[in-house]
């Protein structure tokens, strides 16, 4: 009776170290040479709603860089108007779904007649530039901030620390319509809507540095004491290559999520501000705006308000299923 | 405990200051910058000369900046009196300036907003927590099923639309299609709680939808990483009953940080909820925010702005203490 489980327990017994041996050589082959670059991108093509966020965001850059191809092609001119097309007693779109036919793909605007199409093209052209460009900023300034605070510590942590905790208590959306109220409506001698992209840019992304910065910081302050870093400064390393050849390539990680998930927070203030009228200035196109104007047409034409509403929760989604996939996929925490 | 609270108390004290100083200098050395006359602000293009002297002096614009902005702070602590001549007005303490694109002065106007903030706030609040913790809770502990997967669904989405879209799209489908709700503007609560109740139950559903899919995402995270945890594994091995295990054990650390984050966005919220105040037109904080700023009304802009600072400042310190005594992990320093 007993020898059964016996004899299966000293068959095991005698290969253990040839079992072993051959797992362990399997497992190094499979991780040798894979870097995390690598790892990650065989996670992120396993996740196909992050890719599908990801071809999605891909596809809306592509309209926006487009826009004015795009819109010669299957539009009009964004500031044409086209009243024939306009109900002239209740000033709405006179075919159905907001006017949208062959000619007028998305509809066309109450009252103007403008094209919604072309408007909607332009509108994520704006969208995305002031997105990217401030992600950019508060990755930029975040980084350099959050490296400084974390690596240098003593005063130059409390000092940034304490600017990060301040910026962060302040009542951000009202200080960002204050701030764009009073800026000049034009700078550098751009038009109106570059001037207001500047402005906006500048604006945002200044407000959110401190999120980028926060987990810089957290990141430098563990990474510093890690052996790594013992050993580079024990060859002889300065801090400029520590901080820029030992620290910096192992932020990249944590700074390419957050930057990729701050990217539709930004989409949504840009949204927010042009909504409450000191965003981008009108006749210039954008999400935010015309959902404003729908505010007044929304009984009597759902569709002014459904498209861009509609584009602003698709382009965030996008973003939002994107960083979340890529998050998982570089967190060696994650399965 | 006592010495870090007054610590605390110091350092709010000084955001709050830096704060107003920072609303102060910008819309004070702004208009300086780009050439523009405060005073002409105030009383319009086309007034006489020798009136926007009497504003000036009232207002103290003639006065260097931080002098003006030494007024200020005194006026909040213990009253001013404007003055031009035989022309007085006075405003009691505490004072936070006088409206004249209003005509009135700005505390009694901001209190008054601030009671329609905090019913929209404090009944977003209460839905968003129970429906966002409720459901945080039984995705995590029902990790995998169809009703997990479809409430983070949803929960996703909802954190991708904003406020002023939801709102928009509640409006047309529950007043103007199904008829549901009536059409109403914000009545007091204090006039009929009825229709104070009716008038806000849009505002409190579209804001607590918002906050509701933030709050289960979050909670489901870290119930499945307190789930994971060796001392849980420890109590179900010890034959502890499921029902303790959760309730006792993964509850009490899994729902720690979203009291920290509750804190935060209350407060950030009863300085106004400027988006959902303006899609459905509630006269609050957020509303009069920016109705000032579109009119340049300096005085109403820093008591908004000073208002809202203090409750997140104030909401900060509220979590800090209060974490102090719910994770016994935190030992206040």
């Amino acid at each position: 009776m007993s020898l059964g489980p016996e004899a299966s327990i000293t068959d095991e017994t005698t290969t253990p170290t040839a079992d072993a041996a051959e797992e362990r050589d399997r497992g190094e082959k499979a991780i040798a040479g894979r870097s995390l670059k690598q790892i990650a991108w065989r996670r992120l093509k396993k996740d196909k709603v992050a890719l599908a966020g990801g071809i999605v965001v891909i596809f809306l850059i592509v309209v926006a860089i487009l826009a004015p191809v795009l819109t010669r092609l299957w539009g009009h001119p964004i500031d044409e108007y086209h009243v024939d097309q306009i109900d002239p007693t209740l000033s709405t779109p006179l075919g159905k779904l907001g006017g949208i036919s062959r000619h007028f793909l998305l509809g066309v605007e109450p009252t103007s007649g403008r094209d919604i199409f072309g408007r909607i093209l332009y509108g994520a052209q704006t969208s995305l530039t002031v997105a990217f460009l401030s992600a950019f900023v508060s990755t930029a300034i975040g980084t350099i901030f959050g490296l400084a605070a974390g690596f240098l510590g003593g005063w130059v942590d409390s000092v940034i620390s304490r600017v990060m905790d301040f910026l962060l208590a302040f009542p951000q959306l009202l200080f960002a319509i204050a701030l764009v109220s009073v800026l000049p409506d034009t700078i550098l001698g751009l038009g109106d809507r570059w001037s207001r992209v500047l402005v906006l840019v500048g604006v945002i992304g200044f407000f959110g540095w401190p999120y980028i910065g926060r987990i810089v910081r957290g990141q430098t302050l563990s990474l510093r004491e890690r052996e790594f870093v013992e050993a580079s400064r024990s060859l002889g390393a300065r801090s400029p290559r520590i901080l820029f050849r030992e620290l910096l390539p192992n932020l990249a990680a944590p700074i390419l999520v957050y930057t990729t998930l701050i990217i539709p927070t930004n989409i949504l203030t840009e949204a927010a501000l042009s909504f409450l009228g000191v965003g981008i200035p009108p006749p210039n196109p954008s999400w935010g705006g015309m959902l404003s104007d729908a505010v007044a047409f929304y009984s009597i034409d759902p569709m002014y308000m459904i498209i861009p509403g509609g584009m602003i929760f698709i382009t965030v989604l996008a973003f939002n299923l994107f960083g979340d996939g890529l998050r998982d996929a570089l967190d060696p925490k994650a399965r | 405990m006592l010495a870090y609270i007054i610590r605390r108390v110091i350092n709010s004290i000084i955001t709050l200051l830096v704060v107003t100083a920072v609303t102060f200098a910008i819309f004070f050395m702004v208009p300086k910058l780009t050439g523009s006359d405060p005073a002409l602000l105030y009383i319009g293009k086309n007034s006489d000369p020798a009136s926007v002297q009497g504003i000036r002096i009232k207002l103290g614009l003639n006065d260097p900046i931080p002098v003006q902005y030494g007024k200020f702070l005194k006026g909040l602590v213990a009253g001013r009196d404007y003055v031009n001549g035989n022309d007085i007005t006075h405003c009691p303490a505490p004072c936070l300036g006088y409206s004249f694109k209003t005509d009135q002065e700005v505390t009694p106007l901001l209190v008054g907003d601030l009671s329609v903030t905090l019913s929209l706030a404090v009944g977003a609040a209460i839905l968003w927590v129970l429906m966002g913790v409720a459901i945080g809770v039984l995705s995590a502990l029902r990790r995998g099923s169809f009703a997990d997967r479809g409430a983070m669904t949803v929960a996703l989405a909802g954190v991708s639309l904003p406020v002023y879209f939801t709102g928009l799209l509640a409006s047309a489908i529950f007043i103007r299609w199904l008829g549901w709700l009536p059409e109403s503007n914000y009545v007091p609560l204090t006039q009929n709680p009825g229709d104070w109740f009716v008038s806000l139950i849009l505002p409190w559903v579209t804001l607590a939808f918002l906050f509701a899919a933030t709050y289960a995402r979050l909670t489901r995270a870290n119930m499945l990483e307190t789930l994971g945890e060796d001392y849980i594994r420890t109590a179900r091995a010890k034959g502890l009953r499921e029902r303790s295990v959760i309730g006792k054990h993964a509850l009490r650390s899994g729902l720690t940080p979203i009291v920290t984050i509750f804190g935060l966005d209350l407060g950030a919220l009863l300085g106004g909820a400027i988006l959902t105040e303006n899609v459905f037109n509630l006269r609050g904080l957020g509303y009069q925010a920016l109705t000032a700023i579109r009119g340049n009304d300096l005085p109403v802009i820093l008591g908004v702005t000073l208002i809202a600072a203090f409750f997140i400042v104030a909401a900060n310190f509220v979590v800090d203490l209060v974490y102090g005594v719910i994770d016994p992990r935190v030992r206040l320093a």
